[in-house]
């Protein structure tokens, strides 16, 4: 720290240093305590009875119970959790893929060729971004009526084959606007076509960038609610998003336990993901930003 | 790289269709929607045109004013608070402390599993009459508030929420932070600066692209928040939490007003406009960007 190098320093500024440290230290500690309890309490909550829930601050629970689980895995309904958690399942895998592929394609397309009105296509590709979605809802809740699409999950998927979220798209363009091009001349010297060169060799380069897409598209793809909720009307379709939700209609004034066991399932998947590809995300979020 | 151009159009194909289909189309259709009493449970062809009397109606509408009301308060609470403490939090974790992934880690955490059903059904727990606030507020001799109950504070509790998802802003900032070479510090120190001095003469001012960045994602995000309102405290009480995106949902597929809430979405859509037009408008007084960095083309 700057101060310390002073000579001149004396007395009480001599521990300056260490003072700062700890007010630093404190409030990170404090600020972080605060950011994490929501969630230790979620999963405490999951394995304590309902009145402990009721009465006690902390998150461990004293008489651990699995009660929450089982009763909650089984649900209010007809159909067990599991189902939930396919059905979510079946949305979010092909939402990915399709979302990476077509995101790939278009950016390679933006960011290596000289295309006629690419200043033009680029701004409308931003423009999506910060579009309001529910601007187009009902227009295109009618469009997928009229194709036979309600009740079913194309409609939560469909569109993203097209590259229509372009905040991916833009992502993996700063992404290739930062690479050398000596290998992908090279391959075309070699030989290779414009789409041997974006398989072959730019795709294994942007692998960090590909993960980060999927990584983001799978969070948000688990978070979607407004969606499935306008979209799905059988239960037995259902991902866990309305699961959860009906389930606070049907048992919040008793069953807490169940409905905060369900939750911390619900949450696994992507608890667990954030954890082993942290760089991903934050690689994703400020490259739009800070590369810009 | 490569100057065919009719291979590079082959490319952003899907984009164009997919711009043509899936946005530009609903973006236009939204619009004479809005112009006519469509209902959801009918045929198209059964709406009238009705020029714009969905316009003139919200005028009249008190459900509408309050709920626009109570947008821009959500928006103008939440947006300069969420980035200020992002900033602080940003600038306090990028001194050179021990174990600072760990904090980073804790801080982001929030932002990737906050926009998701199971942790506003968290929320509502921890607001609720016997839940984790209130018996937090009790332990230390504080009676208990009915947060979701009172028109007061239910808002609150969303604000509480987006807020706890600071960290995504967070780590942008990071970023920024660290891209400041630290040779300006040290010819400030120099010079004598304060350290309050060289934020404001040095950090605040390098970092205004990224605060640019952060601005706009935020306001856009804020504008269109529904799963606090719809999950945790339905719109309510008294529809002190009734923001523009529920009660568009609502007017379509609760009461079938398309043409109402094509119209309301329209509004919507053009107040984000004006607020993301003025900021690119005014980032020529305010925002500085490093004369190395002028190639950046249409961002």
């Amino acid at each position: 720290m700057a101060s310390s190098l002073n000579p001149a320093d004396h007395g009480w500024r001599k521990h300056l240093p260490v003072i700062n440290a700890f007010v630093r230290y404190g409030l990170l500690i404090l600020v972080g305590f605060l950011m994490i309890y929501p969630l230790l309490w979620m999963i405490g909550g999951a394995f304590k009875n309902n009145a402990e829930i009721f009465s006690s601050v902390g998150f461990i629970p004293k008489n651990p119970t699995t009660d929450g689980f089982i009763n909650g895995w089984k649900t209010s309904t007809e159909y067990t959790f599991a189902t939930y958690l396919l059905n979510t399942m079946k949305i979010v895998v092909p939402k990915v893929i399709v979302t990476v592929i077509s995101s790939v394609i278009v950016a390679y397309g933006f960011a290596r060729f000289a295309i006629p009105g690419r200043k033009w296509l680029f701004a409308l590709l931003m423009a999506t971004v910060l579009l309001p979605k529910s601007v187009l809802l009902i227009p295109q809740y009618l469009m997928f009526r009229e194709f036979g699409w309600l009740d079913t999950y194309l409609p939560l998927y469909a569109p993203q084959a097209f590259a229509t979220e372009g905040f991916f798209v833009f992502m993996i363009i700063q992404f290739m606007r930062s690479l050398p091009l000596d290998m992908e001349e090279a391959a075309v010297m070699d030989g290779c076509n414009s789409f041997q060169v974006l398989t072959l060799i730019v795709c294994p380069v942007i692998l960090p960038a590909i993960i980060s897409v999927a990584l983001f598209q799978f969070m948000w793809s688990m978070n979607d609610f407004i969606q499935p909720l306008i979209y799905l009307s059988s239960v037995e379709k259902y991902p866990v998003a309305l699961a959860l939700k009906m389930s606070i209609d049907v048992t919040e004034a008793t069953s807490w336990n169940e409905i905060l066991a369900m939750s911390t399932i619900a949450l696994a998947p992507s608890l667990i993901l954030f954890f082993l590809a942290q760089k991903y995300f934050v690689e994703g979020v400020t490259s739009g930003a800070v590369k810009g | 790289m490569y100057s065919n151009k009719w291979i590079g159009s082959l490319y952003i194909t899907p984009f164009v269709i997919g711009f043509l289909l899936f946005t530009a189309f609903p973006f236009v259709a939204s619009f004479v929607l809005s112009l006519t009493d469509a209902r959801l449970q009918d045929q198209l062809g059964a709406a009238n045109f009705v020029g714009l009397s969905n316009y003139t109606e919200m005028a009249a509408d008190s459900t509408f004013r309050q709920s626009l009301g109570v947008t821009f308060a959500y928006v103008f609470i939440t947006v300069p608070l969420k980035l200020a403490f992002a900033l602080f939090i940003a600038v306090v974790l990028n001194f050179k402390l021990k174990g600072i992934g760990l904090f980073r880690t804790a801080f982001y955490l929030p932002s990737i599993l906050g926009g998701s059903v199971a942790i506003a059904v968290v929320w509502r727990f921890v607001f609720a009459g016997d839940g984790l606030l209130n018996q937090a507020l009790a332990g230390i001799g504080i009676g208990g508030v009915n947060w979701l109950g009172e028109p007061t504070t239910a808002m609150f509790s969303i604000v509480l929420l987006r807020l706890w998802q600071f960290g995504s802003a967070m780590v942008v900032f990071l970023a920024g932070l660290k891209a400041i070479p630290e040779d300006l510090y040290e010819a400030a120190d120099l010079d004598g600066a304060s350290r309050l001095k060289q934020f404001f003469m040095i950090t605040l001012p390098l970092l205004t692209p990224v605060l640019f960045f952060n601005f706009i994602m935020q306001i856009v995000q804020a504008f269109q928040e529904f799963n606090g309102p719809y999950i945790i405290t339905a719109g309510g009480p008294l529809k002190s939490s009734y923001l523009l995106p529920l009660m568009i949902y609502e007017e379509a597929f609760k009461y079938f007003n398309l043409g109402y809430s094509s119209a309301l979405s329209w509004v919507l859509f053009i107040i984000i406009a004006v607020f993301t037009a003025v900021a690119f408008w005014s980032q020529k007084h305010w925002v500085f960007y490093a004369q190395d960095r002028d190639d950046k083309g249409g961002h």
